[in-house]
């Protein structure tokens, strides 16, 4: 049985703290993820890449 | 001219290490009176009603000797890495297993055992009965074992490095949970009725396992940590 | 095609590079895809309502997790067999999506728990068990950390997993007896709800999603990685002329 309205859909059935919270935190832990590891890429230094794109020519 | 036959290499080993125990028993003695202390701040933190005190014994007991363990590690290669003695040992022809289980064995009669012993007294502070105390002996001469091998692995993967002992207990307390849960259980097994041996031959399971792959693991840890 | 010429961690960086869109892009698509399904398409649970829907999140970062530290170990221990850099490189990457996951399932555990049983926390076998998967998690993260040298890392990671590894059906076992001694709450505990087929569709899913996901971002780790010990060891060789 599918919900019929948005409003129905948002409330959860009453869970919507918990249902939504858990993919709200989800998204959160998630996305933290990616935005760390971009972080951590972009403060290597060009050089180091270069180097290694050299060496991975050879 | 080869070394010393591996048994007598065994031997040397632990009394080596107990009479360097012997010299520093301050530290020995510290370990045994934290473990004291440790036990003795549950009912002071959760009141004296001997029913509930009854209950929490076993899980108290066995917390505290986990505990004690694991700072007992500290003393295990340290002073050895220290002094340049423990490379020396890496070089013996004679298996390093054995020397991990010899510096194992002398490290339990000197923290362990004497653990062991003292857990009665304190059970009759928790009012534990006559039977309930026999098991909980059992249960620590067969877990404490246990713990010092499994506790090997990581003093030997910590050597030398900063974080020194809470790292150690990072890595080690969760390998300790199964022997908790099986040695408290068996207390607890006893004290319901149901009786303790399932949990204590279970127990008596892990330390044949621990016997057999801890010092091995100890002594690849060994290596890596000192190449 | 020689293969073997990616064993090295500067040829494998631009593969991996290469890789990456095709495992993010369809982990996006999937993500969505399992969501529509789980939301729109699964009906109502007759017993727990909506609040079960949060399983579609849950039940994957578990399975993840558990994993996740098996190929960690897998890795880590081919790298210290074969001596070789970029297995034990790949261990490291995995280990921080691996306690993510595991993380995630414990807070997703808690906010399910809370209207299905009550209680924030319950300490069943399963939750109880991911919370040491945690700690295991935890452990090996810090012992590398800890360590300077990175093929010490590697190594110490590696007899750090393998024993890990070993442990955890032991913790498992463990876990279950200890359940079973105490069985007080005689609640069958966090039980998924009865599966129709469009439950089972989304979870199947969202694990496919999170499985695509880990590759991708495992491998963009990985390059990092990569590039800090490329820059590490540059600084080394600049530092002893």
């Amino acid at each position: 049985m599918k919900e019929m309205t948005w409003s129905e859909f948002f409330s959860m059935g009453g869970y919507a703290f918990y249902v939504w919270g858990s993919y709200l935190v989800t998204l959160l832990v998630m996305g933290g993820e990616v935005v760390f590891l971009l972080r951590r890429k972009k403060s290597l230094r060009a050089p180091a890449r270069r180097s290694l794109e050299n060496r991975g020519k050879q | 001219m080869n070394g010393p036959p591996t048994l007598s290499m065994f031997r040397w080993i632990v009394v080596r290490d107990l009479t360097l125990a012997w010299k520093g028993r301050v530290d020995v003695l510290s370990t045994l009176f934290f473990f004291l202390i440790v036990v003795s701040l549950f009912p002071l933190g959760i009141g004296p009603e001997t029913q509930l005190l009854r209950l929490i014994a076993p899980g108290v007991v066995w917390v505290a000797a986990l505990l004690a363990s694991m700072l007992s590690l500290g003393r295990l290669f340290a002073n050895d890495y220290q002094d340049g003695t423990l490379e020396q040992m890496l070089l013996t022809p004679q298996p390093l297993y054995l020397v991990v289980l010899g510096k194992v064995v002398a490290l339990w009669l000197v923290s362990g055992l004497p653990l062991t012993l003292m857990s009665p007294l304190l059970g009759i502070q928790f009012g534990l009965s006559s039977n309930a105390l026999s098991v909980l002996v059992v249960s620590l001469l067969i877990g404490t074992p246990v713990l010092a091998l499994i506790g090997s692995i990581g003093a030997a993967l910590t050597l030398g490095l900063r974080g020194g002992g809470v790292l150690i207990s990072i890595l080690v307390l969760p390998l300790y949970i199964p022997v908790l849960i099986f040695g408290a259980g068996a207390v607890d097994a006893s004290i319901l009725g149901s009786g303790g041996q399932g949990s204590l031959s279970l127990l008596g399971a892990l330390l044949v396992l621990a016997l057999v792959f801890a010092p091995w693991a100890a002594s690849a840890a060994l290596r890596i940590s000192l190449e | 095609m020689n293969l073997y010429k990616y064993a090295s961690p500067a040829s494998f960086y631009p593969l991996a590079g290469r890789m990456i869109p095709w495992f993010a892009i369809p982990a996006a698509i999937l993500f969505v895809v399992g969501l529509y399904v789980g939301f729109f398409i699964a009906p109502t649970d007759f017993q727990q309502g909506d609040a079960y829907r949060i399983i579609f999140i849950h039940v994957p970062a578990a399975w993840m997790g558990m994993l996740l530290y098996v190929l960690m170990a897998v890795y880590a221990a081919i790298g210290w067999a074969f001596n070789a850099r970029l297995p034990s490189m790949m261990a490291s990457a995995l280990s921080i999506t691996g306690a993510m996951f595991t993380f995630l399932s414990l807070v997703t555990g808690s906010l399910w728990g809370k209207p299905t049983w009550g209680t924030w926390w319950v300490w069943d076998a399963r939750l109880t068990s991911t919370l040491i998967l945690l700690f295991l998690y935890i452990g090996f993260i810090s012992l590398q950390a800890s360590i300077d040298d990175p093929r010490r890392a590697d190594r110490a990671g590696a007899v750090l997993a393998i024993v890990g590894v070993i442990n955890v059906p032991i913790i498992y076992f463990s876990v279950q007896w200890w359940n079973t001694l105490h069985q007080g709450a005689t609640i069958r505990l966090l039980g998924k709800p009865t599966m129709a087929p469009p439950m089972l569709g989304a979870m199947l899913i969202m694990l496919a999603a999170c499985w695509l996901y880990s590759i991708a971002v495992v491998l963009a780790r990985l390059r990092c990685i990569i590039l800090e010990r490329e820059q590490n060891a540059a600084f080394a060789a600049e530092a002893s002329t």
